[in-house]
């Protein structure tokens, strides 16, 4: 295993970044290149950094930071829905006006409920997710110095970080945030006459979306860059971890779909205050008629949701890749099907494009439309059972190591069944028409994109902290964090499918109104006493995280006995990721277990010429 | 001083927890632990696996036999029963799936827990099995497709002529239902002309609207009546919903959506049928839609033929009560007509509006 400096090979990119190797280049007595930290400020080390592996903790910190703000807002709302009569004299000191004498007021309830989803999916799951792990590990796993561009990913975060304050700040503006729902439908989002979160606070919000997108192309431009250009000799397309086949086809999704959202976020902006009428017609609100006419509330529903959808799996694919990676390496297996998985990523990918209508079924669309859709839709099931089934036959027959991130990493596949099972059901028209909007969806996407991206990227973080950090985290406190996760989360989402099929609405701040919902009380409050505990869960997480950053246990350097390229590089972080020449890659990633080899792992920088004993036909 | 408590309570158990941290950490000083993962690891997660698997499942079962009673009760149209049983085949499917996989799943995660003394079976792929498990998910989706789409066709089918065609008109936050009367066709109406003593903005001048009637309370209709609903909106999205009737649109302003149902079951029925003598069917908002989304409802009677004539005879009103209503006014130049009940008139000033917004 001591192969990593046998061979040397100068990639074109250290001729031009300067990173020689000192052996051949001694003379040329760069001190800060090859190895030696840049002479670094404080401003350019931690704040505009623009070397990947801090930018990556940039946006992890950025992240658990807003994932902690956004459950806080729905354990409000979970208080209120699960315990509607009572006052929770605590609130006003939170919230303040908005929770006058303990009780929070239905336009704050739905701002709570719109921005926990606006952070959760894009600050979180988009921008964290990605951020963190294309970040981290796309120059590392395929052998770069850094990114492409380390200037634009710098630019990337800083974006992100401004769209995160934006967003942020709204939350405490006079009249609240946004309030129409996540997907901010005009006419309701378009009109401060409408509700009191249509104001400023849907201004911010737009303005927040608007720079989420320009952070999110220039990551996802970088990314795609720094895959297809900077792959280090031997790194074919075939021998690339999943991880970075998952945030390859990510990054393409998200240049793809995220310009029809800003045209949508535009669009709405010039409705909103240059007199437009894009989205308006026929509206008579506040007492008077709107001169606005010929525009349909609809095309905006159509624009938003072909963000939307492909969204679904811009979250959702780098988790699985994430989650592919910590399976195979603690199964100590090779991943099943590898190209089975590359392929299904790239149908669902594909298809993500041609399914954004089944959001829509019952907004009056054409019912043949609807058919394709259904159609479409119903056909993504195929590729995810593939990979359901690859999942399970990876660890059949395996060696499985139990770290926490392999405890995250089975859990994301056993939510990907349950939530994408009720998929089938949610994505038939005819079934869609009775429980469109209700709590089956909340609990549908909460389970198959929410708890199975946010477990991804526990996976991720459990998994990674070491290269990250240099430190381990405790991996008791990680078991517990799992185990009382996984149980609150079924036990808020499972219950939360009768919700919805006993009729109730979405989005509704109590359900008095109607007599017949009086029984679901009931389930509200145990969903509301499991979502406490599972925010309460995530304190050991947050003090774990933070607590093993500065006094964890020292990490090795291949603490997982993994195979993928990051691990060859040393613990203390550098400049330029590795100290001497960039490592050549000589096989795929998965190499584990391999009959007749001496260890149960083979790094990708071990050339076959040194594992005669476990070659198979064909390797030489 | 509760809030002073709550976070007393969260500063000590973030003390708690770290200072376990570092007994932890001791202890693994102590054992001289190297490995990330040790065996005994291992053996405690996967008896876990296993232990979540049955309570999982289990609790699962229990719940969901538990909770059939706040389910919907059985379909009150003709079209929802084809959809129940639709929900039901799927159901059938889906929860055999989901027990068999996530059984593979926590069952495989027990039993090959990790052992430092052996190897795992390297197994990188099986062509054939991959094809199997490609094909026989294809084939029961396409099977799925085929019905759910024949359902579908056949509830978005053109609606028979004869249907009676109601309006269901959102605002927020309540409803107002219009009927055709006896042509059976819904007078003209514009946004513009909406004002006090004309909600839906009739056009008064229009001869179908004559026989219109409305009624912005309680909505009856006739149980076996073919219905046409005709849905839109004033100011912002709603979404006319009738669980139990398992039928539901949105309603768009400035367009028109509808939705054909045939009601088979009366109030009086289904109060036997579900044992609850105040049962009554609802027409919910189902489109967040303002403060007052979570109130927007409305009552709805399934009547017999008689009652609902009855009904539709004596508490139904005209939408035009005042046959002499002033001819249509442009509304660019004139503020909509008030009625001479005294309220505040509505000013509107059409110039200026896109400026405010």
């Amino acid at each position: 295993m001591s192969s990593n400096s046998k061979e040397t090979f100068i990639h074109p990119q250290d001729v031009e970044l300067g990173f020689m190797d000192h052996a051949h280049h001694g003379d040329h007595g760069h001190d800060e290149h090859g190895g030696h930290h840049h002479k670094e400020t404080f401003i350019t080390k931690y704040i505009f950094s623009q070397d990947h592996k801090m930018i990556s903790k940039q946006y992890l910190l950025t992240a658990v930071i807003m994932a902690f703000f956004a459950m806080a807002m729905s354990l409000i709302f979970r208080l209120q829905l699960g315990w509607p009569e009572t006052k929770w004299a605590f609130l006003e000191s939170i919230i303040g006006h908005h929770g006058k004498d303990g009780k929070l007021s239905p336009d704050f309830y739905l701002a709570l409920v719109t921005i926990h989803g606006t952070i959760m999916v894009f600050f979180v799951l988009t921008g964290g997710l990605s951020g963190t792990f294309s970040n981290l590990l796309i120059p590392l796993q395929v052998g770069a110095r850094d990114m492409a561009s380390g200037f634009l990913n710098m630019l990337s975060y800083w974006f992100f970080f401004l769209s995160c304050a934006v967003m942020t700040m709204s939350v405490f503006i006079e009249a609240g945030p946004a309030s129409g729902g996540w997907t901010v439908y005009p006419p309701l989002s378009a009109l401060p006459q409408a509700m009191p979160g249509s104001g400023l606070g849907m201004t911010m919000w737009l303005v927040s979306m608007v720079l989420f997108i320009a952070s999110s192309l220039l990551g996802g431009i970088n990314y795609v860059c720094t895959i297809i250009n900077m792959r280090t000799k031997g790194m074919s397309m075939t021998r690339m971890p999943l991880t970075i086949w998952a945030f390859l086809i990510t990054a393409i999704l998200g240049i793809l779909s995220f310009p029809v959202l800003f045209a949508a976020a535009l669009l709405l902006l010039f409705d909103r205050s240059m007199g437009t009428s894009f989205y308006l017609s026929d509206i008579f609100i506040g007492g008077a008629p709107l001169d606005a006419a010929g525009g349909s509330p609809i095309l905006y529903q159509h624009l938003f949701w072909f963000l939307g959808h492909p969204e679904v799996y811009i979250v959702l694919l780098p988790a699985l890749g994430l989650a592919s990676e910590v399976i195979s390496t603690q199964s100590r297996k090779p991943i099943f099907g590898y190209k089975a998985m590359i392929g299904s990523m790239l149908v669902i990918a594909f298809l993500s494009f041609i399914v954004w209508g089944h959001h829509m079924f019952i907004t009056g669309m054409n019912p043949f439309l609807g058919s394709v859709f259904v159609f479409t839709t119903l056909l993504v099931a195929i590729p995810s059972a593939v990979k359901v089934f690859n999942y399970i036959a990876t660890i059949w027959k395996a060696n499985i190591s139990y770290s926490p991130a392999m405890l995250f990493a089975l859990g994301l596949v056993s939510f990907f069944i349950s939530g994408g099972l009720t998929g089938i059901i949610l994505g038939d028209s005819a079934l869609d028409i009775n429980i469109h909007d209700t709590y089956f969806v909340v609990a549908h996407f909460h389970i198959v994109m929410g708890s199975s991206a946010i477990f991804g990227m526990l996976a991720g973080v459990y998994h990674w902290f070491p290269r990250m950090y240099g430190r381990m985290l405790n991996k008791r406190l990680g078991y517990l964090h799992f185990w009382v996760t996984i149980i609150c989360v079924y036990g808020v989402f499972f219950p939360m499918h009768f919700v919805g099929l006993a009729g109730v609405p979405r989005r509704y701040y109590a359900n008095t109104a109607y007599a017949g919902f009086d029984g679901v009380i009931d389930i509200n409050e145990l969903i509301s006493v499991f979502a406490i505990a599972a925010g309460l869960a995530q304190l050991i997480f947050a003090v774990n995280f933070f607590y093993s950053m500065y006094r964890g246990p020292k990490a090795s350097q291949n603490p997982w006995n993994s195979n993928t390229l990051e691990w060859t590089a040393p613990v203390e972080h550098l400049h330029g990721n590795w100290p001497g020449a960039i490592p050549v890659v000589h096989r795929w990633a998965y190499d584990y277990s391999k009959p007749g080899a001496d260890e149960d792992y083979i790094p990708q920088t071990v050339p076959y010429i040194e594992t005669k004993n476990s070659n198979l036909p064909g390797e030489e | 001083m509760t809030s002073l408590l709550v976070f007393i309570v969260l500063i000590l158990a973030t003390i708690t927890i770290v200072r376990l941290v570092r007994v932890l950490e001791l202890v693994n000083e102590l054992r001289g632990e190297e490995e990330p993962v040790t065996n005994t690891d291992n053996k405690f997660n996967s008896r876990m696996m296993l232990v979540f698997l049955f309570v999982g499942l289990l609790g699962m079962l229990y719940f969901t036999l538990d909770a059939k009673k706040y389910l919907l009760p059985v379909s009150a149209s003709k079209h929802g029963v084809e959809t129940d049983a639709l929900l039901d085949i799927n159901f059938a499917l889906i929860i055999v799936v989901f027990v068999i996989t996530q059984i593979l799943l926590f069952w495989y995660g027990f039993k090959y827990r990790g052992d430092k003394n052996r190897r795992a079976y390297f197994y990188p792929d099986n062509h054939k099995l991959e094809f199997i498990w490609t094909i026989i998910p294809t084939i029961v989706l396409a099977s799925l497709i085929v019905y759910g789409l024949k359902v579908w066709n056949a509830i978005v089918a053109p609606a028979p002529a004869d249907a009676q065609v109601v309006q269901v008109y959102g605002k927020q936050f309540n409803w107002i239902v219009r009927y055709a009367g006896e042509d059976n066709k819904l007078g003209k109406s514009n946004y513009r002309l909406i004002g006090d003593g004309n909600e839906l903005g009739v056009d008064t001048n229009d001869v179908a609207a004559r026989d219109d009637k409305f009624i912005a309370d309680t909505m009856h209709i006739q149980v076996g009546s073919k219905i046409l609903f005709v849905f839109n909106a004033r100011d912002v999205i709603h979404s006319a919903y009738f669980p139990h009737l398992r039928t539901q649109m949105n309603c768009v302003p400035g367009m028109n959506t509808q939705f054909y149902c045939e009601p088979t079951i009366t109030t009086d029925s289904m109060r036997a049928i579900t044992g609850d003598a105040n049962f009554n069917y609802v027409l919910l908002c189902n489109k967040i839609c303002g403060a007052a989304h979570y109130n927007m409802k409305m009552i709805l009677k399934v009547d017999s033929k008689e009652q609902y004539q009855e009904w539709y005879k004596s508490t139904a009103q005209y939408v035009i009560t005042r046959p002499e209503a002033a001819p249509i006014a442009d509304p660019a130049v004139t503020a909509p007509i008030d009625s001479a009940e005294g309220k505040t008139a509505v000013v509107s000033l059409p110039v200026k509006q896109g400026l405010l917004r």
